[in-house]
């Protein structure tokens, strides 16, 4: 495994790239708190091209912000740049990484070959729907540098992801990706986000195999 | 330069510099408070809005600490004298209004105002922390059901995939940016764009407040990260339905010409979702900055409520 880092905004991100090869990468996408594996994934052994997997922002190696403040966009916006640096890309997100993963593919709907949601930590989020706003709070005796970042875990796990929010970003994909199989949902877990998103014929129900192997050979 | 300086701040002699300023950590980073009158008097916290700081408040604040308050604002993370974040969200922002609260070291609690950004937060400020704000004063910061004004029509495809790759092409180059450098006309007049109802006096002094001076001209103190218009996927309506839960005195002033920086929320709209009692004001012939546009009248209103509620 070769670790590159990317200067992204104001953090230092860590790309792995766990397998070379030729065509176009899958990128993973790790779950809230979780890091890129150091392996290469038993469901993802049949993909051709390389395999590469980022640690966003306040996760694995990547660099720690002071202060909190995170969203899935500025997640997406760490995504992107592994885009600016490798091109055209499938992504397999786990969790908050497949939710990310939707969020990316619908603002560059162009440059994403294909999209594999599977289950894992922060899938929900704080759920669908605006609730009670609360002050959320992390121990500094906790933020001491170290991945993953408190503020990342509570900040993550209560923003709100709304369905209409998602649908929009499926709609994007719909319209303006050449894909007519676009993003595979193989996860069990089902968030009102990803259920809005299943409402778009692009997006489908399938195993992670077979998904691998349409996008694969795109 | 300083000399410049002092001809431009001569001609808004009512405009005053706070009298204190000192630091606060807010959990790793500072932001930059200011406070205007008497140590000793009753606190009053501002919350400015977005893209602008606390000097902004140089008009208005020293009427209301001339009235007998001990005005504090702060600059939001990323603007003014505050340190710049990596990251930035509502609740990173909302931590800091907390914060700053804090460091007040005052055991009961406390009115608060704040304008446009600033005055939702103060909302959700009653609400998260209601043990700690005695009364909420709102200038043009009430949502309505269509959201900002300048905010993008999410059904248009073409618009929204604008907005969308706009965003990411931002933050691919935000991290070598800095803010154009200009003369002090000259930032000032492209701040007019943004804010026409305003002078161009008062925006050439906000240039001395909130801008710095490098050798190649003067730059906005404001993260060159950050970008204007909202993302993502919060939206201010979500509040409209818990305004009538705060259980504080609430004053709520909006200005009734619609302009680019408002939220564009008509009498009719905020007077039905105000809290019970609220008392409310909307100004004829005022834009979305009414503080700056009618000082005097706003602030007189502003310490007549004080003045009843408290």
């Amino acid at each position: 495994m070769t670790t590159t880092f990317l200067e992204h905004v104001r953090s230092r991100l860590a790309l792995h790239e766990l397998r070379d090869g030729t065509g176009h990468p899958l990128l993973i996408l790790h779950g809230l708190g979780e890091e890129s594996p150091q392996k290469i994934p038993k469901v993802v052994q049949g993909w051709r091209g390389p395999i590469c997997a980022l640690d966003f922002t306040g996760h694995g190696a990547s660099s720690v912000p002071v202060g909190g403040g995170y969203t899935c966009e500025a997640l997406m916006s760490d995504a992107d740049a592994v885009l600016a640096q490798l091109g055209p890309v499938t992504l397999l997100g786990y969790g908050l990484g497949g939710y990310v993963g939707l969020l990316l593919f619908g603002s560059r709907p162009t440059e994403v070959k294909g999209l594999v949601i599977m289950d894992g930590p922060g899938l929900d989020g704080g759920g669908g729907r605006p609730v009670s706003p609360k002050l959320l709070h992390v121990s500094s005796s906790s933020l001491d540098g170290s991945t993953p970042d408190p503020w990342a875990m509570a900040e993550l796990a209560s923003d709100i992801r709304p369905p209409s929010y998602a649908a929009d970003h499926a709609r994007q994909i719909q319209v303006l990706s050449e894909l007519d199989v676009a993003v595979c949902v193989a996860s069990l877990g089902r968030p009102e986000w990803l259920t809005a998103a299943l409402e778009s014929p692009v997006v489908v129900e399938s195993d992670v195999s077979t998904a691998l192997s349409t996008f694969t050979l795109l | 330069m300083s000399n410049e300086i002092d001809v431009i701040r001569s001609l808004l002699p009512q405009a005053r510099r706070p009298d204190r300023s000192r630091r606060v950590d807010v959990g790793g980073i500072e932001v930059s408070v200011v406070e205007w009158g008497d140590e000793m008097s009753q606190p009053l916290l501002l919350a400015h809005g977005g893209f602008d700081f606390a000097g902004t408040w140089d008009l208005f604040a020293p009427l209301l600490a001339d009235e007998g308050f001990r005005v504090v604002a702060w600059d939001q993370r990323g603007h003014g004298d505050s340190d710049m974040a990596a990251l930035y969200t509502w609740e990173a922002d909302m931590r800091d209004a907390a914060c700053v609260i804090e460091s007040l070291n005052t055991e009961k609690p406390i009115p608060v105002l704040g304008h446009s950004k600033g005055g939702g937060m103060m909302n959700q400020l009653a609400e998260v922390l209601p043990h700690r704000v005695s009364a909420v004063i709102n200038l043009d910061g009430i949502p309505n059901e269509r959201g900002f004004t300048n905010q993008v029509d999410r059904s248009d495809v073409n618009a929204l995939a604008s907005e969308l790759s706009g965003w990411l092409d931002h933050r691919r180059k935000a991290g070598q940016m800095s803010r154009r450098a200009d003369t002090i006309k000259g930032l000032a007049e492209r701040r007019k764009l943004m804010n026409p109802r305003l002078s161009t006096e008062w925006l050439q002094y906000l240039v001395t407040v909130g801008a710095r001076c490098d050798d190649d001209g003067w730059r906005w103190k404001i993260d060159p990260t950050l970008r204007f218009g909202p993302s993502g996927a919060w939206r201010p309506e979500w509040a409209i339905p818990r305004l009538r839960g705060l259980h504080v005195p609430y004053l709520g002033v909006i200005g009734t010409v619609k302009e680019e920086m408002g939220w564009g929320t008509t009498p009719e709209e905020a007077f039905q979702i105000l809290p019970e009692g609220a008392e409310f004001h909307a100004l004829a012939d005022t834009g979305h900055f009414v503080h700056i546009e009618r000082p005097d009248y706003v602030a007189e209103i502003a310490v007549e409520f004080l003045g009843r509620v408290l």
